[in-house]
């Protein structure tokens, strides 16, 4: 175990960015003093010249991003979760959703996981924020190789796309030699019968690790990683309802609003089952190290794997 | 101001500046520069200005306190301690899991009046205690201290319009112009400056200062106390990471903890500090 590669998504966020740059002569860089830590500050040292610092203005970034759109360039605007999504939210909903301009917003240290910056930091509310603007695309990826692959994948498409990264490095789970974004589809990396784990950014290793030691014990537990929260991949949702009959949602966000809502919206309409949803639990989060964080919100295999065992009864 | 008493605030400072290294040492993590920044000033309202009570926190009459840049939070906490709200040795629960003293200030913490953390939202809550000071003329007065990196926010410039609009007088916000923010010098970054003038053209009665000097803020805070019909900006010219000398305006230091090294390094300075400073007592 000890060979297992760990990054943080907001380390690939700055490096596509830095990779991307030649391909993409339109792609500019915009941050509101947060460049060290959201890692455009590699961009920023390599492309000088097309990053552009904002202050601490997160409105006023968003609607600087609208207008740099407008008038034909791809920009980045980044920033915490909190901030990109939460202190901007109407400026993006009216400036960037409503003209539906080609505005990419990499938004790091989402979720619990940002640690001991404590609650207001902790952004669990960005996917839900986000989902509910007309025509955003919306991207959670689950590691390094997701996450590089997403940032080529927000610039090819042609409209709105927030993009979520973390601050904690998690395992690299995808082959990146291998590995094929496909924007809008969910990915099956388990079959399974009894029971489909749907699970969305760091929960997608801690699923996989659930659905390992479910095995030990004969249950036979699909797993699905929804790399883009929207649109939805509703035809995996509805084939996993259908064949497996139950699903357990994890997500390192709020159960209001997020993957665990946008799955149970889907199978209403489609096939109706029962969902679990696993996030964070209607509550703030607090200062701690990450890592006991997540234990404590229960946002991991050993949670995942005991909430299935209890919806199969065993 | 009398030379006791300026020593004596001196040694408080000392104090509130070794709470705030040992809690972002056992913290690993948080806000060491903008919280040396301000650790004269905190010392000077809580020690000499405020009428706040450790053993009645809530009381209805009392000055309130907003620390608008959240981050530094340390500095806030440790001067509490030093003032009595909790012991001084609860620093070293700063940020760990299960404590009460959070990343950024919450309101259920013994002193602290106000969560903050989102720059730019304080001083609009501090705006908020003024108003209900002055619509139920209460005595109070209301102090907030914003980053001059925070003073970059929107709602910063809200909240100045407002204050001004409605003669806020209880209202005294002080910029902590250190000249650093995350990404570089306020001036590299994305320049508020000229801070003093804005704020004048927003109608504040504006006041600038030494921000590691007793005196100094003693002059500019007896000012803002004769002020009426408007609020009060103190512009206090500070060094980020004061009192430490290798964190002294280095931006590097804005969210870096010390390593177990630099950490005694830093209390080993402060130590000495405070050596000399009671040796004069
Ligand atoms: C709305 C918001 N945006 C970004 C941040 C992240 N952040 C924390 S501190 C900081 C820089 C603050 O600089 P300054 O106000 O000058 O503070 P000081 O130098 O006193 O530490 C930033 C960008 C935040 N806390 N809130
Ligand atoms: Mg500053």
């Amino acid at each position: 175990m000890s060979d297992v590669i760990k990054k943080a998504t907001r380390e690939s966020y700055g490096e596509a960015l830095v990779a991307l740059a030649e391909k993409y002569p339109n792609l500019i860089v915009l941050d509101a003093d947060l460049a060290a830590a959201t890692k455009t500050g590699m961009f920023k040292k390599a492309y000088a010249d097309r990053f552009y610092d904002c202050g601490i203005a997160e409105a006023n970034m968003m609607g600087v991003a609208a207008g740099l759109a407008a008038a034909g360039m791809i920009p980045f605007a980044s920033s915490f979760a909190m901030f990109a999504a939460g202190r901007a939210f109407e400026i993006v909903r009216n400036s960037i959703g409503y003209p539906h301009l080609n505005v990419k917003i990499g938004a790091t240290h989402a979720g619990i996981s940002v640690g001991e910056d404590g609650a207001t930091h902790q952004c669990c509310e960005d996917l839900a924020l986000m989902r509910t603007i007309p025509g955003m695309t919306v991207i959670n990826p689950a590691d390094d190789t997701e996450a590089k692959a997403a940032v080529e994948a927000a610039i090819l498409h042609d409209g709105p796309v927030y993009c979520r990264f973390g601050r904690l490095a998690v395992p690299v789970i995808n082959d990146p030699a291998t590995y094929k974004f496909e924007l809008g589809k969910g990915v099956t990396l388990r079959e399974g019968k009894d029971i489909a784990i749907i699970a969305t950014g760091l929960l997608v290793n801690e699923a996989l690790t659930a659905a390992d030691a479910l095995a030990q014990e004969g249950i036979s537990a699909r797993v699905i990683n929804i790399h883009t929260i929207k649109p939805l991949d509703t035809e995996i949702v509805a084939k996993a309802a259908a064949e497996c009959g139950r699903i357990v949602t994890a997500e390192e966000h709020s159960i209001i609003g997020g993957l665990g809502s946008a799955v149970a919206e889907a199978v209403c309409e489609s096939c109706p089952v029962p969902v679990r949803r696993i996030g964070v639990n209607d509550t703030f989060g607090h200062s701690g190290p990450a890592v006991e964080l997540l234990k404590q919100f229960g946002l991991s295999a050993e949670h995942i794997a005991e909430v299935v065992r209890e919806e199969l009864g065993k | 101001m009398d030379e006791m008493l300026v020593r004596q605030l001196q040694i408080h400072a000392c104090h509130v500046r070794m709470g705030i290294i040992e809690g972002v040492y056992h913290a690993k993590s948080g806000h060491p520069g903008g919280s040396l920044s301000i650790a004269d000033l905190l010392t000077y309202l809580y020690f000499t200005r405020m009428h706040v009570y450790p053993d009645n926190p809530d009381f209805a009459e009392r000055d309130r306190f907003v620390l608008s840049k959240g981050h530094t939070a340390p500095a806030l906490y440790a001067t509490l301690a030093e003032k009595g709200f909790f012991p001084m040795e609860e620093m070293k629960t700063l940020r760990h899991i299960g404590a009460r003293l959070q990343g950024h200030p919450c309101i259920t913490i013994p002193g602290v009046d106000m969560s903050s953390g989102s720059l730019g939202q304080g001083i609009s809550a501090a705006c908020g205690m003024a108003l209900a000071g002055k619509h139920r003329a209460d005595n109070y007065r209301v102090y907030t201290v914003l980053g001059d990196g925070e003073i970059e926010e929107g709602q910063v410039w809200e909240a100045a319009m407002f204050a001004a609009h409605y003669g806020l007088d209880n209202l005294t916000a002080i910029v902590d112009n250190n000249g650093l923010q995350i990404d570089g010098k306020i001036t590299d970054v994305c320049s508020p400056e000229p801070i003093p003038d804005k704020f004048a053209a927003f109608g504040w009665h504006v006041i600038e200062c030494d921000a590691h000097d007793f005196d100094d803020l003693d002059r500019a805070f007896r000012e803002a106390e004769r002020v009426t019909m408007q609020p009060v900006a103190i512009i206090q010219h500070s060094t980020k990471g004061k009192g430490v000398s290798f964190m002294e305006n280095q931006v590097g230091w804005h969210g870096t903890a010390p390593n177990q090294e630099q950490y005694e390094k830093a209390m080993a300075e402060l130590t000495e500090q405070l050596r000399r400073l009671e040796e004069q007592a």
